[in-house]
C-alpha cells in the first residue's frame, strides 16, 4: 500500500478522494440541494449495497474462474455453465430437503465432482494447449447449456429463502431526517447481507489457504512456474484437479447464491460469464485480491448504473473494462 | 507480389516462370474442383427453388462471409476473436438505423446508397477499436476481451431504446431498389450474396499473400522476431482487425437485407460462438474453410429437427449435436473439415505410389 502511494501519487489520490466521497456519501445526512440534484439518499444508499452484495455473488463466481486460470491457463468459458448447474442442483436439494445449508454442500460437491471429471477426462489430454482447451470449454458450455435446457426447461426458478433469512434488518445509516426531527434508518434484506458476509469469509480464506498453508504454497508456484514445480517432484496433476474441484466448487455454491438473490433461468449462464470475465479483466487475471476489487467495482457500477442511467448502465461496466486495458492491460492488481 | 505478377503478365507473354507464380498465387485457377463448384454456385438459381436458393445457400453465404473475417483473424493473424459476429450485427443495426424501416422514430430515412457506406465505415471503426483494444494483450486473453465486448454489446442493444429498439429491435428494413429491380428477390439476392462473398473470397486470398498478410503470418508466427526486425506488430495486427472488420460488416449488410430486421436475437452470445464453431468446423487454415462449415452448419439447422425425429429422438437438442459435433472436431482435426479431407487424400496418395515418397528421404 505505502509502496504504491510512493510510485503512483496522482492514482492514490484519485483512489483516496474517491473514498473519502463514497464515504462521505454514506454516512452524511444528504443537504437538500444534493438530495434534489440526483434524488432520494435511500436509493443511493441502495444501490450501493446491491452493488456490494452483488460483487460478493461476483466475487464468488470469478475467483475460481481466476483461480483455474492462473494455475492452469485454461480459460474456462464453460465457467458459466457450471455456476448454472450449482445452481439447479442447490434447487432441486432445497425443495427436496427443505434445507437451504444442505443446497449449498451438495451444490459445491456435485459441481466440484464435474469440475473433477472435466479435468481428468478432457483437459489433461490437452495441457499446454491453451486454444484447443478454450476451444473445448466453449462446446462443453453449448452442450451443457443444452442438456440443462433438456432438463428444467426455459422456466424461472427462484431458492427459497429460510424463514431466518427473511426481512428487512435495520441498519445504522440515516437516510433521511423527518419533519418531527426523527432518524429514519436505513433496512436492507438480511439474507443479503449473510451471504456477503459470507462471500467475505470464504475470500480470506481462500487468501489464508493460498498464503499460509503448503498447498497454497505448491498452487503459488504452480502459478508462477509450472514445469519447474513438476520437476522438483510436486504431483502437479493431482494439485490440477484440486484446484479445477475447488474453482469448479465456488461456481456451484455461487449458483445457490445467485438463485437466492435472484433467479436462475436459460441465460444466466452467460450472464455470469461475462461478468467474471470482466472482473478478472479489471482485476487482473489470476489474482484473488483483483477478483475480490474487481468484483467490487463492477457490481458497483452496474448497480448505480441501473439507478441512474438506466439505458447505458452496461455502457459503464464495459468502459471501466476499457480504461482499465488502456491504462493497466494486465489488470490492476496483477503482477507481470 | 501478385500484383507484379498480374502486371508482367500483360506486358510480356507468359513465360513459364510468370505462370508457375500466377498459379501459386491463385491455386483455383489450376483446379478443376473449384471450376466446378464455381460453375455450380452460378447456376444454382436454375437448379434450386426460392428456399434452398436464399434459406440454405444465401445463409451459407452470408454466415460463410462473417466466418471468413474470423478465419482471416485467426488463421493469418493467430488471434481468435470472438466479436466478428458483433461488428456484423452493429453493421446491420447501422444500415436499420441510417437508412428507412418501419420504426421512423429511429430510422434516419438516408437512401441505401448512404446508408450502407456509412454503416460499413462505423462497423469498420467499430471493429478496428474493438480489435485495438484487445490486441493489448495477447494470446488467448483476447478471446475473453472479444467475448466480453460482444456480450456487452448484445446487453447493450437488449437495454437501449433510443437507437437499437431494445429487445424488438428495428423491424421491415427497406432494401435497394435499383434499375427497376427488387434487390431482395431471391435470384437477385443470391447474386447479390454470391458477388461479396467471391469478392471477399479473394479479397483474403489477395492479401494473405501480399506482403502485409506474410508480415501478419510472421507476426502470428514469432511476435517478438518480426519486432526485431522492425515491424510494428501492433499496427499490423490492428490493420488486420480493421480488415477483417470490413468484411463482417459486409456479411453484417447482407444479413439485415436478408432478413429485413435486426434484434439483440441476431448478435446474441451464442450467436457468437456459432461464427466460431462455423470456422472451426471448415477449417481456419484457408479461406475456403469458412463457407463449408457454413454449409454444414445451416444443413444441419435447417434439417436437424427432422433428423432427430426420424431416429425417435426430441427435435429440440439441435444445439447439443452442434456442440457435440465442435467438440469432436476440436479433438480429432484441429484444422477441421478440410484437415480431415487432406489427411483422408494424402493416406490415400501415400497408400498407392509409396515409392515416390521413399525417395526423398
Amino acid at each position: 500500500m505505502a509502496r504504491f502511494i510512493e510510485r503512483h501519487p496522482a492514482w492514490a489520490l484519485i483512489a483516496i478522494v474517491a473514498i473519502a466521497v463514497l464515504l462521505w456519501l454514506v454516512f452524511a445526512i444528504w443537504p437538500p440541494g444534493l438530495e434534489q440534484a440526483i434524488g432520494r439518499k435511500r436509493v443511493f444508499l441502495n444501490a450501493v449495497f446491491n452493488g456490494i452484495t452483488l460483487g460478493g455473488l461476483y466475487f464468488l463466481v470469478a475467483s475460481g474462474f481466476t483461480l483455474i486460470f492462473g494455475l492452469m491457463r485454461n480459460v474456462n468459458l464453460a465457467h458459466g455453465s457450471l455456476y448454472l448447474f450449482g445452481g439447479y442442483i442447490g434447487y432441486a436439494i432445497s425443495t427436496w430437503t427443505g434445507s437451504w445449508l444442505l443446497s449449498f454442500i451438495v451444490a459445491f460437491i456435485g459441481v466440484a465432482l464435474v469440475g473433477v471429471i472435466l479435468q481428468i477426462v478432457v483437459f489433461r489430454r490437452m495441457e499446454g494447449q491453451d486454444l484447443r482447451q478454450t476451444m473445448v470449454t466453449i462446446g462443453l458450455s453449448i452442450v451443457f447449456a443444452d442438456l440443462m435446457l433438456w432438463v428444467f426447461g426455459g422456466d424461472f426458478y427462484q431458492i427459497q429463502t429460510p424463514a431466518w433469512l427473511i426481512g428487512p434488518i435495520q441498519l445504522p445509516l440515516v437516510t433521511a431526517i423527518k419533519s418531527s426531527g426523527e432518524p429514519v434508518y436505513l433496512g436492507y434484506p438480511l439474507v443479503r447481507l449473510v451471504i456477503f458476509a459470507a462471500s467475505v469469509v470464504i475470500g480470506i480464506a481462500m487468501w489464508l489457504a493460498l498464503n499460509r498453508t503448503r498447498v497454497g504454497m505448491i498452487v503459488r508456484a504452480g502459478v508462477d512456474d509450472r514445469d519447474i514445480l513438476a520437476a522438483t517432484g510436486v504431483r502437479i496433476q493431482l494439485v490440477f484437479v484440486l484446484v479445477f474441484a475447488l474453482g469448479a466448487g465456488l461456481a456451484g455454491i455461487a449458483g445457490v447464491v445467485g438463485g437466492t438473490f435472484q433467479s436462475l433461468s436459460p441465460g444466466e449462464d452467460t450472464r455470469f460469464l461475462l461478468a467474471s470475465l470482466v472482473v478478472v479483466i479489471v482485476g487482473g487475471m489470476g489474482s484473488i485480491p483483483g477478483a475480490a476489487l474487481g468484483a467490487i467495482i463492477i457490481g458497483l457500477a452496474e448497480q448505480l448504473g441501473s439507478v441512474y442511467i438506466p439505458t447505458y448502465a452496461i455502457v459503464v461496466t464495459f468502459l471501466i473494462m476499457v480504461l482499465v486495458l488502456a491504462l493497466r492491460p494486465q489488470g490492476l492488481l496483477a503482477r507481470r | 507480389m501478385s500484383l507484379m505478377q498480374g502486371t508482367q503478365l500483360r506486358s510480356t507473354p507468359p513465360t513459364s516462370a510468370a505462370r508457375r507464380a500466377f498459379i501459386r498465387a491463385w491455386p483455383e485457377f489450376e483446379n478443376p474442383v473449384a471450376w466446378f463448384v464455381a460453375l455450380i454456385l452460378v447456376i444454382m438459381p436454375l437448379i434450386a427453388n426460392g428456399f434452398f436458393l436464399i434459406e440454405i445457400f444465401g445463409t451459407t453465404l452470408i454466415l460463410g462471409t462473417i466466418a471468413l473475417s474470423l478465419m482471416f483473424l485467426a488463421g493469418y493473424g493467430g488471434m481468435v476473436s470472438l466479436m466478428q459476429l458483433t461488428i456484423a450485427g452493429f453493421s446491420a443495426y447501422m444500415v436499420a438505423v441510417f437508412g428507412v424501416s418501419a420504426n421512423t422514430n429511429i430510422s434516419l430515412g438516408w437512401p441505401w446508397w448512404l446508408a450502407t457506406p456509412m454503416a460499413l465505415a462505423l462497423a469498420t471503426a467499430f471493429g478496428t477499436l474493438g480489435g485495438a483494444l484487445a490486441v493489448r494483450t495477447e494470446g488467448i486473453y483476447t478471446i475473453m476481451i472479444t467475448l466480453a465486448i460482444g456480450a456487452a454489446f448484445y446487453y447493450f442493444t437488449n437495454q437501449n431504446w433510443a437507437i437499437f429498439g431494445g429487445h424488438t429491435g428495428i423491424n421491415t428494413v427497406a432494401t435497394p431498389h435499383i434499375w427497376g429491380i427488387d434487390w431482395r428477390n431471391d435470384v437477385a439476392f443470391y447474386y447479390v450474396a454470391l458477388g461479396v462473398a467471391a469478392i471477399c473470397y479473394f479479397a483474403v486470398q489477395y492479401v494473405s499473400r501480399a506482403p502485409f498478410g506474410l508480415a501478419l503470418q510472421g507476426v502470428r508466427d514469432n511476435p517478438r522476431r518480426m519486432a526485431a526486425l522492425g515491424f510494428n506488430v501492433n499496427a499490423h495486427r490492428v490493420a488486420a482487425y480493421a480488415f477483417a472488420s470490413f468484411i463482417a460488416a459486409l456479411g453484417g449488410v447482407l444479413q439485415v437485407w436478408n432478413y429485413r430486421q435486426i434484434s439483440p436475437g441476431s448478435v446474441s452470445v451464442n450467436a457468437c460462438i456459432d461464427i466460431l464453431i462455423i470456422a472451426v468446423v471448415g477449417g481456419i487454415t484457408r479461406p475456403v474453410g469458412p463457407y463449408i462449415g457454413a454449409f454444414v452448419f445451416v444443413i444441419l439447422r435447417t434439417f436437424a429437427l427432422d433428423l432427430l425425429v426420424k431416429f425417435g429422438l426430441d427435435g429440440n437438442r439441435f444445439r447439443l449435436l452442434i456442440g457435440l459435433g465442435f467438440l469432436a472436431i476440436v479433438f480429432w482435426s484441429s484444422d477441421g473439415m478440410i484437415g480431415l479431407w487432406e489427411r483422408w487424400r494424402r493416406r490415400n496418395t501415400t497408400a498407392s505410389p509409396r515409392t515416390r515418397r521413399g525417395g526423398h528421404g
